[in-house]
């Protein structure tokens, strides 16, 4: 079990309140993602849960209990922090024992349960190590290797990825995915990286300021974002946006379109501009086009082996009007 | 740029500090290890070769030097234990977020900057004095006998003292190393179940290893030398006669310095085997 309930959750350090009033239900065994910019209050929200930090106000329950007050150790949460807080005096295998040890699970019966978690986790050969001599990645899987062994209701990842390299992160989200289809328990995941919101979360919570901008799966935040943050901050590239004669003629304050949604043509289009800097990925291109009257350009994703090069005239339009992202002068989606 | 050409001018400069630091201290010690083997005793006016290890030989067969030893390694002991068990106290104590953090940490170094002399001087007078010190004030207070701090418990005061002196130093190095512990590691023991006090054992206290050797080492090769406090209070009686004061009665209350120098090598030969002595145990902890 692992359902955890945020009920009208506040806080305030001193006079600035970081977190508004905030709700959110997290059902059993799923796997939530907060993300949002850093500063926006994903990382203090989670501490809330964890019970590293007081609410200011408000409730938290745990599979139907009031957590409110009670001290972390005891809410059954286990968390992984981003700088893997391992021990460093200690060998990974008293490392991932420290739970047990501070639960009294001494023995055979330890023994077996870190060996459990060691096999899982690929770190069988480096029980007897200290985390000094470990990699990044090892020193992650031990730190997720010390959050198992106590078997919690829920994990609680605190950008766990952040520290390590590209490869590895791309490596390591594979892992946590992997190792959520085997637990089945609830995870908690911060991040500010919305490619890893995208790939692992079941549910996306997207947070600005503190306040909850949007809540919902990977596919329904990229098809309907609620707003210009949401709409923003989802995909990557990062969705165009086009304010002025041309948004209304969709009769909006500001239209979205992702560089994915947008085709380039050499003859004929919409808007024309002038291609500044190309990325080649080889499977895409992406392209930044510089437009009269669109302030920041517009960027479009092309061919890989696309003929565009640097100052070539191009033309843009939309690849069907659907796919156009509308918005008010609030920056609500109409 | 470390050419070959940078490397030997660096040298060349070098040179001349390094040619002081080495006159500095090659000149004394020579000095003193050829006093040693002198029998050399001005107001008697004799000066001449000794006869071979003769010095050495009295100074070591000499009661007073075993006693010497003995109460030098109680000093050093207690001193060590007060201010390393007391410093991590008060640095935990310290480290927690207090109304007027920044002066309450100068007050507690203010002890360190107080001159050995001055500092006994205060705590035998003010303090301990049997007769005016607040100490009897406060046993009198309760009805009870003022104790003669310096006479009837001599080392325990001395070492008291001196453990005043040097509890700022050993809870400023503490309590840096205290501060440099990762906020998270203490959060993640506090998710792992981990008590108030398991915390202090599992995380802090392994943490504070490295600190406490460097505490442990620096005061130890301080504290083998403790002159002023002795010289100001008991005057090496009662038994507070450690080596370094057996050294200074020998050269100037028996005025033989002859002999008083073969006691400074030798206290330096011993001060060298503990510092070995120390390394040993404790360097371990200063690697990784």
């Amino acid at each position: 079990m692992g359902r955890i309930t945020l009920k009208d959750v506040t806080k305030s350090f001193g006079e600035t309140q970081v977190i508004p009033p905030l709700n959110l239900e997290i059902n059993d065994g799923e796997f939530v993602v907060f993300v949002g910019p850093s500063g926006c209050g994903k990382s203090t929200l989670l501490r809330l849960i964890a019970g590293l930090e007081d609410v200011t106000s408000g409730s938290i329950n745990i599979n139907d209990m009031d957590a409110t007050n009670i001290p972390p150790a005891k809410r059954g949460l286990a968390m992984v922090f981003q700088s893997y807080a391992l021990y460093p005096h200690m060998s990974v295998r008293k490392n991932i024992g420290f739970p047990l040890k501070m639960a009294g699970i001494e023995g055979a019966q330890a023994t077996k349960k870190i060996d459990e978690a060691a096999k899982v986790l690929n770190l069988t050969d480096y029980l007897d190590r200290k985390p000094g001599q470990l990699s990044g990645g090892q020193r992650q899987r031990v730190a997720i290797g010390r959050a198992i062994v106590r078997e919690p209701d829920a994990f609680l990842f605190d950008e766990p990825l952040s520290n390590l390299d590209a490869a590895l992160r791309v490596n390591m989200r594979l892992e946590i995915s992997e190792l959520h289809h085997q637990l089945k328990t609830t995870m908690i995941y911060v991040t500010h990286d919305q490619v890893e919101a995208m790939t692992m979360a079941d549910k996306i919570v997207v947070l600005r300021a503190g306040n909850i901008e949007q809540v919902g799966s990977p596919i329904e935040l990229y098809k309907n974002p609620q707003n210009l943050f949401v709409a923003g901050f989802i995909g990557s590239p990062k969705m165009n946006f086009i304010n002025g004669t041309s948004a209304l003629e969709y009769d909006a304050h500001t239209i979205g379109v992702r560089p994915e949604h947008l085709r380039a043509s050499k003859s004929e289009g919409v808007w024309k501009g002038v291609v500044g800097v190309s990325e080649h990925l080889g499977s895409d291109t992406f392209l930044r086009v510089n437009v009269d009257g669109i302030e920041d350009g517009l960027v479009v994703r092309a061919e890989g082996d696309v003929e565009l090069y640097h100052g070539d005239t191009v033309y843009l339009s939309p690849e069907n009007d659907s796919r156009i992202y509308k918005f008010d002068r609030n920056g609500q989606a109409i | 740029m470390a050419t070959q050409h940078s490397r030997s001018a660096a040298k060349l400069m070098n040179a001349p500090a390094v040619f002081l630091l080495l006159v500095w201290m090659l000149v004394p010690l020579c000095m003193t290890l050829y006093f040693s083997f002198l029998d050399y005793r001005p107001l008697r006016g004799v000066y001449e070769w000794a006869d071979g290890f003769e010095n050495y030989a009295r100074f070591v067969s000499s009661s007073s030097f075993t006693d010497s030893v003995l109460t030098t390694l109680i000093m050093v002991g207690g001193i060590l234990m007060i201010t390393v068990i007391g410093g991590v106290l008060l640095a935990l104590l310290l480290d927690q977020p207090i109304w007027g953090q920044g002066i309450v940490r100068i007050l507690v170094i203010a002890p360190f900057f107080v001159m050995p002399t001055v500092s006994a001087l205060v705590w035998k007078n003010m303090f301990m004095n049997p007769v005016n010190g607040l100490f009897a004030y406060l046993w009198k207070f309760f009805g009870a006998t003022p104790i003669d701090w310096l006479s009837q418990a001599p080392i325990f005061s001395i070492v008291w003292i001196v453990s005043w002196q040097w509890l700022p130093f050993a809870t400023l190095i503490l309590l840096t190393a205290i501060q440099s512990l990762d906020s998270e590691q203490m959060e993640a023991a506090e998710m792992d179940g981990a008590s108030a006090l398991s915390r202090f054992a599992y995380i802090t206290l392994p943490h504070l290893a490295r600190a406490i050797t460097v505490v442990v080492l620096i005061q130890t090769i301080f504290l083998l030398s403790i002159f002023a406090e002795i010289f100001v209070t008991t005057n090496g009686a009662f038994g507070t006669r450690t080596l370094t004061y057996l050294v200074y009665q020998r050269v100037l209350e028996s005025q033989n310095i002859g002999l008083g120098s073969a006691g400074g090598i030798i206290a330096v030969i011993l001060a060298n085997i503990v510092a070995i002595f120390l390394m040993r145990i404790v360097g371990k902890n200063l690697d990784n």
